[in-house]
């Protein structure tokens, strides 16, 4: 296991997919909390604008618990900001509403980073098939939203880029172009050369990988000097201490600035409700990860903060059929990530905007 | 006083002829079509609109940039009166500044547009929300915007107070505040051009030329806008605007334009000479990339809008013709609301940093918002135009309440 770290982690990763129950956790900060009405009015020192209106919202005892619960998440502070007692009644709050809405028992994790990680992802650009399982398992894993009828309902964090695979044919190599007038250049000129950023996103071959393409996996870069992180109004989006780029989407104001600021096209708007139908709801979610997002906001990648943080791997690694993702500890040197940045030749893409990402592509 | 000074200047612009309550009737049903399309795109989602995860600026940005330049051009104005002391601008100065006003709050009505949770808004007013600042652009442009809006407040309004008392202008202080808004209009047009200029994943914007040809422009469309204003006055109301000040702003309007047209000419020659891939932006634009081609009829137009109205405006016979002119200052602002408008941020999204190449075009929904602002901004201005105009021509006085509502 690349993080390592708490005791109960190793039998919960084989039975997470089937089972629709937070995993036992050692922080007890993690288990699921059944707030009552007394433990709230008990929990003393309330004097947020966001603990009054929860409060009254469970004073009131409507039946419309959906609405009541809503109203108090409007007034609550930026996750970091909140103190502890108002982290549990946020994550108190969410729980119920996404039980009540989703037909099951939903926990929203509020683990914090642990000391001594760092995360890091690898991944093995000659391995890929292009077969995109991964983007499935992201999205039935971290709650995309996946509705069919308008194009803006279909969200997937990662995209697979199919490249062309230049083909140098020795009798084109020296034919000039344009002949005659004008500069002479050799034919090669105009054959795509393997790697460039114009790749297609949308391909549907019968069998992966193809004989003509080469696959490129882009998602988020959780960049050590984020452009998305520098240039958002509200600081709602932000470097979480283990690394990941995370967003509180309770806070986003849906400016969009952080979508123009990223390079690497890493993020999504939810441009309406979110199509998450019940059954497919995944009820294991963590506040900066994976919970349900609301209308308006923008959200992305953030290495399955729900599972890395009880040392799993991201949906991503797990599925990955031939295994070109590797995902661990940077600062362990014994972990299997650190071992690839020794080892292999290993590039980061778009070096050159001095984003310094912390997923790196490398080959054999 | 002020009580007096209120009701007069209410009892005034509402009250007008046939004319009047029909422009202002028209405008009300654009506003109303605002308020419905506003609410579906705030209950269904920005999806109503034509913009995606790709294309995520539009129609509303577009506006919202523009407009920011209408509000700067409010400066050609100011900055001859008082710099220059020119008479006949001196006399009009609180008109630009009305300009200005409107158009800032046009500016904010399309931020309210543009995001995507604008119940959220309080998060960035500081101490009750979190404000980025300095490191956020957007923080910045929020600052001068507000700040802009607040300094033509008080000049025009504080002249407008002196008018009507009949008091005198206390320049120690009245003085400074005006070098002050001008310099500031300056900054809001710079900070809305770092805003996109500042982002390295979108080389069509990533280039120093960016806050002068922002600012050309500007002085482009904003004094042709004037122009359009200042001759409709001067046909409508008793107010008399001097030639003087029309020709200097028609002067002012030729030499941006030109400038304006020449910075586009250096950006098309430096980014297609290499023709690098950071340049399928502009050539998305000129030509169309992969076969999509919406955006290329508009931007030729606005070349041929742009030049078109330079070629005749350097002649003094058209420009000083009040017949020509009113079409060329049409044009010009035409010209530069597509260049800067649509045509400046939307390829700048295409093709996305992964090299996607994908097309966008406003909604009805958009459209319909977009000239709700437009006709809530004309509103506005007219309104403020007309007490403006009133308090200048003596029409509203302080004790002289009575005889103009007699008549």
């Amino acid at each position: 296991m690349a993080i390592s770290e708490t005791p109960s982690a190793g039998p919960a990763k084989e039975t997470l997919s089937a089972c629709p129950v937070q995993p036992a956790s050692a922080d007890p900060s993690n288990a699921v909390v059944k707030t009552t009405r007394r433990d709230f009015l008990k929990a003393g020192g309330m004097l947020s604008m966001s603990s009054l209106m929860g409060t009254a919202a469970l004073m009131t005892q409507s039946d419309d618990a959906h609405a009541a619960v809503e109203w108090a998440e409007h007034f609550q502070k930026n996750y970091r900001l909140m103190t502890a007692e108002e982290k549990a009644e946020a994550k108190a709050r969410l729980e119920r509403r996404y039980s009540a809405e989703y037909g099951k028992q939903v926990s929203v994790d509020t683990t914090d980073a642990q000391p001594g990680v760092l995360m890091g992802y690898a991944l093995n650009i000659r391995k890929c098939i292009g077969c995109r399982r991964c983007v499935h398992a992201c999205v039935a894993e971290n709650n995309q939203s996946r509705g069919k009828e308008r194009a803006g309902e279909k969200i997937e964090w990662i995209q697979v880029l199919r490249m062309e695979r230049g083909k140098f044919e020795q009798e084109k190599m020296n034919h000039g172009y344009p002949e005659g007038l004008g500069i002479q250049v050799g034919g090669n000129a105009y054959t795509p050369a393997g790697l460039v950023l114009e790749g297609q996103y949308h391909y549907n071959p019968e069998k992966v990988p193809e004989a003509d393409a080469t696959y490129m996996p882009i998602a988020c870069m959780q960049c050590e000097k984020p452009p998305c992180v520098k240039v958002c109004p509200v600081r709602t989006t932000y470097r979480e201490p283990d690394g990941p780029v995370v967003i509180d989407y309770n806070w986003c104001i849906g400016c969009r600035m952080c979508m123009g600021a990223c390079p690497y096209w890493a993020r999504r708007l939810n441009v309406t409700n979110p199509v998450l139908p019940k059954e497919e709801m995944n009820p294991v979610t963590h506040y900066l990860g994976n919970r349900p997002r609301m209308r308006g906001v923008v959200e992305k990648c953030h290495w399955c903060l729900q599972r890395t943080r009880h040392g799993r791997y991201p949906a991503c690694v797990e599925v990955c059929p031939v295994g070109a993702r590797k995902f661990g500890n940077l600062l362990d040197p014994e972990s299997e990530v650190s071992k690839i940045l020794q080892r292999k030749n290993v590039f980061r893409l778009k070096a050159e905007l001095n984003t310094f990402p912390k997923f790196f592509y490398f080959y054999d | 006083m002020l009580t007096s000074f209120l009701t007069d200047y209410t009892r005034y612009v509402l009250k007008g002829g046939t004319k009047f309550y029909a422009w202002m009737g028209t405008l009300s049903v654009f506003i109303l079509g605002m308020l419905y399309v506003y609410y579906l795109q705030n209950t269904d989602g920005l999806i109503v609109t034509g913009m995606t995860s790709q294309i995520h600026d539009g129609l509303y940005f577009a506006n919202l940039v523009f407009l920011v330049g209408v509000a700067a051009g409010a400066v050609t104005i100011v900055f001859p009166a008082y710099i220059y002391h020119h008479e006949g601008m001196h006399k009009v100065t609180v008109l630009g500044e009305m300009l200005a006003i409107a158009a800032v709050i046009m500016v904010m009505m399309f931020v309210f547009a543009h995001m995507g949770r604008p119940d959220r808004l309080w998060h960035m007013i500081p101490i009750i929300g979190i404000y980025n600042f300095p490191h956020s652009m957007l923080g910045w442009d929020v600052l001068v915007l507000n700040g802009y809006l607040i300094l033509n407040f008080i000049c025009g309004f504080y002249y407008l107070w002196v008018k009507y008392t009949g008091g005198k202008v206390n320049n120690k202080w009245f003085l400074p505040v005006v070098y002050v808004s001008i310099v500031w209009a300056f900054s809001i047009h710079t900070v809305t051009a770092f805003l996109i200029s500042t982002l390295p994943a979108r080389p069509m914007w990533f280039h120093s030329m960016m806050p002068i040809r922002f600012i050309v422009t500007a002085f482009a469309a904003g004094p042709a806008l004037i122009i359009l204003a200042f001759l409709i006055i001067r046909k409508n109301t008793k107010f008399w605007i001097d030639d003087s000040a029309i020709n200097l702003l028609s002067t002012i309007v030729t030499f941006c334009l030109g400038i304006a047209i020449f910075l586009t000419m250096s950006e098309i020659v430096v980014e297609l000479y290499a023709r690098t891939e950071h340049a399928n932006g502009l050539y998305y634009l000129m030509f169309g990339l992969h076969g999509l081609t919406k955006l290329v009829p508009w931007f030729w137009s606005s070349v041929v809008l742009m030049v078109g109205s330079f070629l005749f405006l350097i002649f003094p016979k058209f420009r000083k013709d009040y017949k020509v002119l009113p079409i060329l200052c049409a044009t010009t602002f035409a010209g530069i609301w597509i260049e800067k408008g649509m045509g400046l941020v939307v390829p700048g999204f295409i093709p996305s940093p992964i090299g996607e190449v994908t097309e966008y075009y406003p909604s009805f929904v958009e459209w319909l918002l977009t000239l709700g602002i437009w006709a809530f901004g004309f509103f506005i201005l007219t309104i403020l135009l007309k007490g403006a105009i009133g308090i200048l021509l003596g029409e509203i006085k302080y004790g002289g309440a009575k005889a103009v509502a007699a008549k």
